[in-house]
């Protein structure tokens, strides 16, 4: 991986992505999440549904940019990032991870465009104001010279780090414990991020086939915490 | 201490606002008054200046609310941002939310002199992005410790006004106010320090004052390079 990859990877990067806790606020609300041992429980379930989702969608989006970039026709990819940003839809059954998703989608491509100026960032702007996350990330991570892999391997790693960061903030669990937990996941993430990959590079023009897990309980926190008066996290 | 009080460098000397909107944070810590003072201010300027807010509420969209149920400004002018439980981190290192925010508040409202964009209660080193915020407010209050000052800190030693509130509560606190001019005048490099009392004197007239004067200066210094 590039260092220019690193700084897409980084939680750093100003993308809005502190405000949201990847359902892990709703989860701790709600008394399912109460130790390092639930947070890992939590973490282990977001990484093989809604993370290998992203992370597939994440490598299309990559896969599309670059290719785009080579055929010199960035711009008339147009449509390919609307029926991309269709099948994230469909993906996401819940009104409120929808908004989610696509208010750090729109944060990530005003960080993106900011930092790696590419034709694929402006053709997907020009389609939404608002794209879904995992696209924003896939483009970024071609603008940054990456490859599909590397855009999964980044978007299945951020589907558990995000959360283990706001359950650190939210419970005061032990930093470094849940450190061991994210290293312990981190075969699962790679494991992830090739099959994600794999699946984008399956049919590069049939998106509709790409992995469809879902996680019901976590739309259904997603939409409990949308109505929420409490709450410290957007999402 | 050395050079970040060398206000030689203080980025925030040339006027901000080409042709838009004036974007003015105002932090402090908790219970300052930074609300009350956002209140006030919409209530003085509203009627010569086209104003929208965003609140940084840290746990609620208590403090839109508040602004809202006080009828300062109409509900489509006044914005609540969340923070992840890090005020800090949304003005300051990931402004994301709060530029998504401002630039919602700017569509919606194409002749927008004035953004207010108001923190959550955060402690003594938050400090507004130059990338968010054209010019920052800091309110303390003089119950929270008439030492404050003295200790400094990156919103009392940079903010462009600071703001010392409540000063009718001094004597019922003991707090030495003079100490407070003398040792803020001291940390500050002779940037301006307002002491007020939202009790006394509703509409903060000494800071809608010096809103007054920033605006203008951005303005003439938009004119001149026009």
């Amino acid at each position: 991986m590039n260092a220019s990859l690193l700084l897409l990877a980084d939680s750093r990067l100003p993308a809005g992505g502190h405000a949201h806790s990847g359902g892990v606020e709703p989860a701790v609300t709600a008394g399912a999440v109460r130790d390092v041992e639930g947070l890992a429980g939590f973490l282990r379930g977001r990484l093989a549904t809604s993370g290998l989702v992203a992370a597939a969608l994440a490598a299309a989006a990559c896969a599309h940019a670059a290719a785009g970039e080579a055929a010199g026709e960035a711009a008339a990819g147009e449509r390919a990032w609307e029926r991309l940003d269709a099948e994230a839809d469909a993906r996401t059954p819940s009104p409120a991870q929808r908004q989610a998703a696509r208010a750090q989608g729109r944060s990530l491509l005003r960080a993106a465009r900011t930092t790696w100026p590419h034709p694929a960032l402006d053709a997907l702007a020009a389609t939404t104001r608002e794209p879904h996350h995992p696209l924003v990330l896939g483009a970024a991570a071609a603008a940054a010279g990456g490859t599909p892999l590397d855009a999964a391997a980044i978007t299945a790693s951020a589907a558990i780090t995000g959360p283990a960061s706001a359950a650190v903030r939210l419970l005061g669990l032990d930093p470094l414990a849940v450190h061991r937990v994210l290293a312990a996941l981190s075969a699962d993430v790679d494991a992830t991020a090739a099959e994600a990959a794999a699946d984008a590079a399956a049919d590069p023009l049939d998106w509709t086939a790409l992995p469809a897990a879902s996680a019901p309980v976590l739309d259904l926190y997603a939409e409990l915490h949308h109505g929420a008066d409490l709450r410290l996290f957007e999402s | 201490m050395g050079a970040g009080h060398d206000h030689s460098h203080d980025p925030h000397t040339a006027a901000p606002a080409h042709g838009r909107a004036l974007r003015l944070g105002i932090g402090g810590p908790v219970g300052s008054g930074k609300t009350a003072l956002t209140a006030a201010l919409c209530r003085t300027l509203r009627d010569e200046l086209d104003l929208a807010v965003v609140t940084n509420d840290i746990y609620t969209t208590e403090d839109a609310d508040f602004l809202r149920r006080n009828a300062v400004l109409d509900d489509d002018r006044i914005t609540a941002v969340r923070t992840g439980a890090c005020p800090h981190t949304a003005i300051r290192d990931d402004i994301s939310a709060n530029l998504d925010a401002v630039e919602a508040l700017e569509e919606r409202h194409p002749g927008l002199d004035l953004i207010i964009v108001e923190s959550g209660g955060d402690n003594l080193t938050a400090l507004f992005s130059q990338g968010l915020a054209d010019r920052q407010i800091f309110v303390l209050d003089v119950a929270g410790g008439d030492d404050v000052p003295r200790k400094g800190g990156l919103g009392v030693a940079a903010a462009d006004l600071l703001v010392v509130n409540k000063t009718d509560l001094a004597p019922l606190v003991g707090s030495d106010l003079d100490m407070m001019a003398r040792d803020s005048a001291r940390v500050r490099g002779g940037k301006p320090v307002a002491f007020t009392s939202l009790r006394e004197q509703p509409g903060a007239p000494e800071v809608a004052g010096w809103v007054r004067a920033v605006l203008h200066e951005a303005r003439h210094h938009d004119h001149a390079h026009a």
